[in-house]
């Protein structure tokens, strides 16, 4: 018997002489595993999650948490280990059990002191969440309840592998189902078509039990059926040329998909789309000096600044407006105080530049012109629609950032191939040879700057023009880390990649939204784990690409120094 | 006529002068080398040259014009391109995008006609795409130009080196030990391939070189470096007889073994059992 998952177990097998299970490493797992459970009480997500449910009367989202760490200290001690199924099992019950005493003892302390002076969640509710209400004489059932789920998640990953995966994948679906309940059931409700629907499959705080096991067997169900009939391997079958007859269908479907979006999701997530759009438009500009010319720019926001607040000077009705113009109007100059820039400041024109900006803004100094504090409000968007209207509200800013994005990335795409873009890529590679081969290095790098900016410039108009107001708050250092974090994480330089670094990095994190701000917790585990096992980001960048795709050279040049072909065989730098 | 001159140029590192009060003289259309032992000065005085240290003494004059102190994308703009002794290419770009960037500055596109794609723009793009091709040909490396910098063979990599360097149609073209790693027959192919740039371009060429047999052959003038100072100038012959340099590379002792050996007999290796 190998490892977990990948290795079919036949039950009745001769079981071959496991290793001995390393049982002081399982104990050591265990007792991470009881730090992180004592941390996820202390910081409150079992009391706070308490009131949610997973599934309705079944189990709460507070209980959930704690067993997902329970989860994971025994896969963390069975994965990669050679382990017979029953030593699986008891290493997980066992990895469980000493995770489970942290909580337990926990419960304890806090019968006879107070921490709550320290610990504001080390409270009566957690108490009752770990001991399922019978106080300190149920210490046993974080200690038992952890074993079985140890022991559980052990049985799961020794399983055969076709029990093993539809059931893991229906317990994640179930995980998920149960998470987004808040946000899949509204829109359910909302049509008379599928609300019959939306009230089985969701009670009012998670899953019924009903729309679990619905779940549970749709999922399992539509594995068996689906494990020979991979969409992918299927399009991988296909010949070139019906792929290719097959793309304009997925790029209409693509087109449909992205035009329907805000209006199937409801309101909340009009507004989400809509930012991500925004994140996705900023990311096109900064991408430009970030991606092509490998400038980090951390005083983006500043262009961001400048640009709503010139669109909310241009065309606001209320008190710091000064022009009254149309939305429209005022966009093409959202870009220009930053296209007038050209000079060193410039090229300074990071982390500082961008709070100066921003403290500018709210400064007394300013008060006169942009109104401090207050902001500027009554920007009108950019069409005047009946609230019910197709195009109302956050629908119509999804639709113009999505135009702004597709010109921006137009731009980019444009200039990565001109004359200009190989100047930033040979910057990027060895700036000296590039200055030595006459590139101006001061010039080509102040024009990666401008254009990043200059689209910062636009994304601020845009987001002027979604809330309707700005404030000198709504432009935070933050803003610059984000879309610089969603480039890296979707891959430098690349237009996709970009795209799913927003809907990864901005999106997500939204729809979590319920869970306040316990979702930064998850936010910063993803990014970390993301750039442990995808340094390159989610979707590489052609150049990135191209190092693990080389083209055969082509073997015969009609050269006057062919002997030197040989030279493959010396090492580079040798010297004669 | 000189192309180049450089007068009393002296560049320090600290208490060490790596170049002291150095003149020399290019004339145009000529290949000269500089010679010289390990860190004898001739690649710091290249960096004079190109812009990469700026001499606290002395002046360099290139084309009437001086140059000592200008930025390295000015001195390239005047006519001059280098190539390093390690190998430099922009690693993650293809050959032909290597020898584009060398275009670079002679190309007026700008970026408002790369995103419209203008028909000047385009036609630019075509013409310098095929001269690229045509460099690569000149340097042997006809259909390799989508390959990966890195992924040449070393040789490969030198030449295209050379042809990035000829993108920027230099007048003085400056060669930093282009046979550095090389066996005696793919040296004598670099070296012939240096002499038809001189004859077939017109390019000046100024080569730098640890062994002395490369450049006796084609060198009208050899200079000899030794601890910052010019040695030795003259011809081939003179220099291989001047006892100076033949000190300088072997020591007082060695001097005596060369002795009467006629040609390429001076090399950085000393003779075995010496």
């Amino acid at each position: 018997m190998t490892n977990q998952a990948v290795a079919p177990v036949a039950p009745d097998a001769p079981v071959a002489p496991a290793a001995a299970v390393d049982w002081r490493r399982v104990v050591r797992i265990g007792l991470l595993g009881g730090v992180v459970a004592l941390y996820v009480c202390l910081v409150g997500m079992v009391e706070v999650f308490q009131p949610r449910a997973l599934v309705t009367g079944i189990i709460t989202l507070g209980q959930t948490t704690m067993v997902l760490v329970g989860v994971g200290a025994a896969y963390l001690t069975i994965r990669g280990q050679s382990m017979d199924r029953a030593g699986a099992a008891a290493a997980g019950a066992l990895a469980g059990a000493v995770a489970g005493i942290f909580p337990a003892v926990l419960v304890v302390i806090m019968e006879v002191v107070n921490l709550r002076a320290m610990f504001l969640h080390a409270s009566p509710g957690t108490s009752a969440v770990l001991t399922l209400g019978l106080g300190a004489a149920g210490a046993w059932v974080p200690i038992v309840a952890l074993t079985v789920v140890g022991a559980a998640t052990g049985l799961l990953l020794t399983a055969r592998a076709d029990i093993q995966r539809p059931a893991t994948a229906a317990l994640v679906a179930l995980l998920l189902a149960g998470l987004f309940a808040g946000l899949l059931r509204p829109p359910l409700l909302a049509s008379s078509v599928t609300a019959g629907i939306g009230r089985l499959l969701f009670a009012s705080d998670g899953l019924t039990i009903a729309g679990a096991v619905i779940a549970f067997i749709a999922v399992v169900g539509g594995r068996i059926a689906m494990r020979r009939v991979s969409l992918r391997s299927r399009v991988a079958a296909l010949s070139p040329e019906r792929q290719r007859a097959a793309r304009p269908f997925g790029l209409i479907a693509l087109i449909l998909l992205v035009v329907w979006l805000p209006h199937g999701v409801g309101p909340f997530f009009a507004q989400v789309v809509a930012v991500v759009v925004l994140y996705i438009l900023m990311g096109f500009g900064l991408n430009i000096t970030l991606g092509l010319a490998g400038l980090l720019d951390l005083g983006f926001v500043a262009f961001f600044a400048v640009g709503a607040y010139t669109v909310g000077l241009l065309t606001s009705t209320a008190e710091y407006g000064i022009a009254l113009w149309p939305f429209w109007a005022a966009v093409p100059f959202a870009g220009l105080p930053i296209l007038g820039i050209r000079g060193d400041y410039l090229a300074i024109a990071t982390l500082g530049f961008g709070e100066i900006i921003r403290i500018l803004a709210g400064s007394n100094l300013l008060l006169p012109l942009l109104g401090g504090p207050r902001g500027i409000i009554n920007i009108p968007k950019p069409i005047e629609v009946p609230p019910d209207h197709l195009l109302a509200g956050p629908i119509q800013i999804y639709y113009l950032g999505l135009v702004f994005a597709l010109v921006v990335a137009f731009v980019a795409i444009r200039l990565r191939d001109s004359r200009l873009g190989r100047a930033w890529l040979a910057i990027r590679e060895d700036e000296d040879v590039a200055e030595a081969l006459g590139v101006n290095l001061v010039q080509t790098k102040l024009l990666a700057y401008m254009l990043g900016a200059a689209f910062a410039g636009l994304g601020g108009a845009v987001f002027a023009g979604l809330l309707g107001s700005i404030f000198a708050s709504s432009f935070p250092l933050f803003v610059s880390i984000n879309v610089a974090a969603l480039i890296i994480v979707g891959g430098m330089g690349s237009i996709p990649g970009v795209v799913v670094g927003a809907i990864f990095l901005i999106g997500v994190p939204e729809l979590f939204r319920e869970f306040s701000e316990y979702r930064y917790l998850f936010y910063g585990l993803a990014l970390i784990a993301m750039m442990l096992f995808r340094p390159e980001g989610l979707l590489p960048s052609r150049i990135v690409q191209r190092e693990l795709h080389v083209p055969e050279p082509d073997a015969n040049g009609d050269a006057n120094l062919d002997a030197i072909d040989q030279d493959a065989r010396l090492s580079p730098g040798a010297t004669g | 006529m000189a192309l180049l001159v450089a007068e009393h140029v002296t560049k320090r590192f600290g208490g060490l002068n790596a170049v002291r009060a150095l003149d020399f003289t290019i004339d145009e259309s000529s290949i000269v080398s500089v010679i010289g032992p390990n860190g004898a000065g001739k690649t710091t005085f290249f960096n004079c040259i190109a812009g990469f240290y700026h001499p606290e003494e002395g002046r360099i004059t290139f084309d009437g014009a001086p140059i000592h102190g200008l930025r390295r994308d000015q001195i390239a703009h005047l006519g001059i391109a280098r190539t390093y002794q390690n190998i430099r290419l922009f690693a993650k770009m293809t050959a032909i995008e290597n020898i584009l960037v060398g275009q670079h500055f002679r190309l007026h596109g700008t970026w408002i006609g790369a995103v419209l794609n203008t028909a000047g723009v385009r036609a630019e793009e075509v013409t310098s795409h095929d001269e690229a091709r045509r460099l690569l040909r000149f340097v042997g490396l006809a259909g390799k130009g989508d390959v990966l910098a890195d992924k040449l063979p070393y040789g490969d990599q030198r030449r295209l080196e050379i042809a990035r360097a000829l993108a920027t149609q230099p007048k003085l073209l400056l060669l930093d030990e282009p046979t550095a790693g090389m066996n005696p027959a793919e040296t004598a192919q670099m070296t012939a391939f240096i002499r038809s740039l001189r004859d077939d371009l017109g390019t000046t060429i100024l080569l730098i070189e640890h062994q002395m047999r490369v450049v006796m052959g084609i060198s009208e003038r050899i200079a000899v470096l030794d601890y910052g100072e010019k040695i030795a100038e003259g011809t081939a012959r003179e220099i291989q007889t001047n006892p100076r340099v033949i000190e300088a590379y072997l020591g007082k002792g060695g001097a005596a073994d060369v002795a009467g050996q006629d040609q390429g007999g001076i090399d950085v290796t000393p003779p075995s059992g010496s």
